[in-house]
């Protein structure tokens, strides 16, 4: 360890707010990176899901009102 | 051989695939990324020259050198998708875009910050920035392109010859900025190249450019698989995974 | 197949001859822009000789630029491009003669001009015979890089933009050469390995950009 209390780490010498800073953007980067499309792929199964919900409450009314029409 | 690149050519093959590698990539991949920025944050040794400043350097380096592989990962794509016409090599096109442009985009970020306490400037005329921000506009244009088109399969061949003309044009970009840069090279800012790093400084960064190549391949396979849920989404193996999924959550509710 | 070729550059250049205004048009660009130089940067000629070769490049590239995207839209519109993407003779070669025809109409009339608008920006007279030379070698090359950006976005209803976005990170190192030679020429040296350079990367861009326009304009046709 460079350094001794948690005030050193965060000011390096002065040149913490820099080195800091690129190290919390690269964090938000690699979040995105990671997360944009897990986050894209979960979207796009529910829309899927929500599409196929519908049809198949349709086919169901659809069989229902053909029945009643039998009888 | 050929089944094996028959099945490649497979979404729910590709699908299932890169799921389960991602069950250890992801892991292994933020534990690296975590493991190198302590070491580099923390553990290596300040720079004699630079002091604290120069730890930007591992992440900046690591971002640079995986987003101009990137490139080349994305050209090798789109000649697979030209000569083989395979839609998964589109897709892989598609995905290597945004990815690498995110990476160049977090290297001049991390220059110019990196500049700032160093130079004393946030924005040198330096040959590499200067060359990452062409390979930026390499990306952005990539993708305008690809949005520009209506026919998804065209955009995706569009890209592909775009992105080999790009492969044959980086080499001459970089050594002709090299060149103008040693040409114009101002007296006041000189670079002295330290070719040989202290290997205290040398082993995390090592560590950081390995970390960010299984990144660039997570998150490649990750965009992969929601463009291949995008495109398939009305086919029946799709249909047949989002029931399976939802049938499990149900039966977690009841 | 050499008399599809003369039959291709002649239709070009009788087409460009009718519409002159559109040939007429770069270099009008190219005067405007110059004059735009010394009223941004301050009559000083002292000034005006460092920044010459640097204007005069840009100013030709942008000139360049404006004008690739028409290469191959008149043809596209009326069917042209269609029946020479069936035709059983290899696209490469036809595409070839648009880019020929492109920089005889926009290259070599900066290129002759040019002398003018050097002597306009105080560039000094012993650099204006390469400021032509590497002229003539680069608006080749621009032209050559141009056709492929053309050749991509030409079936594209929302082109615009999208064009220099594609084609100027590729002509940076043709930039870099140009103005070098200039430089260089101003400042009493030899630009000979600059032009060489040039002409290095005109062999090239001849080479392989025909078969990379070809691709693209097989794209453009199937997308219209």
């Amino acid at each position: 360890m460079q350094f001794d209390t948690v005030a050193e780490a965060l000011n390096m010498a002065g040149h913490g707010a820099y080195v800091w800073s690129v190290y919390g953007v690269s964090l938000v980067a690699v979040t995105v990176l990671l997360l944009g499309p897990v986050l894209r792929s979960r979207r796009l199964q529910r829309q899927q899901l929500a599409l196929l919900r519908s049809e198949l409450a349709r086919q169901q009314r659809a069989s229902q009102s053909n029945a009643e029409g039998e009888e | 051989m050929w089944t094996w690149f028959h099945k490649f050519g497979s979404p729910p093959w590709l699908y299932s695939i890169a799921g389960s590698i991602l069950r250890w990539l992801v892991p292994i991949t933020v534990i690296l990324l975590a493991v190198g920025a302590v070491w580099g944050l923390l553990y290596a040794p300040p720079d004699f020259r630079q002091g604290n400043s120069y730890r930007i350097m591992f992440v900046h380096v690591p971002a640079s050198v995986v987003a101009l592989a990137g490139y080349y990962v994305m050209a090798t794509a789109g000649a697979v998708s030209l000569i083989w016409r395979m839609k998964m090599a589109d897709i892989a096109l598609r995905s290597c875009a945004p990815i690498g442009a995110m990476l160049t985009f977090l290297g001049l970020l991390s220059g110019a910050v990196w500049g700032k306490p160093t130079w004393g400037t946030w924005w040198v005329w330096d040959a590499r920035v200067t060359s990452m921000l062409v390979l930026f506009f390499l990306y952005v244009g990539i993708i305008a392109l690809y949005e520009a088109f209506d026919n998804e399969e065209l955009a995706g061949k569009a890209c592909a010859v775009l992105s080999l003309v790009g492969t044959v044009n980086i080499p001459i970009i970089y050594k002709s900025v090299d060149w103008w840069y040693s040409l114009h090279q101002p007296a006041s800012i000189k670079f002295t190249e330290d070719s040989t790093m202290d290997g205290s400084m040398l082993r995390p960064l090592l560590l950081m450019i390995v970390a960010f190549y299984c990144l660039f391949a997570s998150s490649l396979l990750l965009y992969m698989r929601s463009e291949i849920l995008r495109r398939e989404s009305s086919t029946n193996w799709v249909r047949k995974l989002v029931l399976a999924k939802a049938g499990q959550g149900s039966a977690n509710a009841v | 197949m050499g008399r599809l070729l003369a039959a291709c550059l002649r239709r070009q250049l009788l087409l460009a001859v009718r519409r002159p205004v559109e040939v007429v048009n770069p270099l009008v660009f190219f005067l405007l822009v110059v004059m735009l130089f010394p009223l941004g940067i301050g009559p000083d000629p002292r000034q005006l000789t460092e920044f010459a070769p640097a204007v005069l490049w840009i100013v030709a590239l942008l000139a360049t630029l404006l004008a690739v995207e028409g290469m191959f839209r008149g043809d596209f519109d009326d069917g042209t491009l269609e029946q020479l993407v069936l035709a059983p003779q290899p696209l490469f070669l036809p595409a070839l003669t648009y880019v020929f025809a492109h920089w005889l109409l926009t290259g070599l009339p900066l290129t002759l001009l040019s002398p003018l608008f050097a002597l306009m920006l105080q560039l000094p007279g012993k650099a204006i015979g390469t400021l032509m030379l590497s002229l003539l070698l680069g608006t080749a090359v621009l032209s050559l890089i141009g056709g492929i950006g053309a050749a991509l976005t030409v079936g594209l209803k929302r082109g615009g933009i999208l064009i220099s976005l594609l084609i100027i990170p590729f002509y940076v190192p043709v930039l870099i050469f140009g103005s070098a030679a200039v430089q260089f020429a101003a400042a009493g040296n030899s630009a000979q390995p600059q032009l060489l350079v040039l002409g290095g990367m005109l062999s090239l861009a001849v080479a392989l950009a025909p078969f990379a326009i070809a691709a693209g304009l097989r794209i453009s046709v199937d997308a219209g």
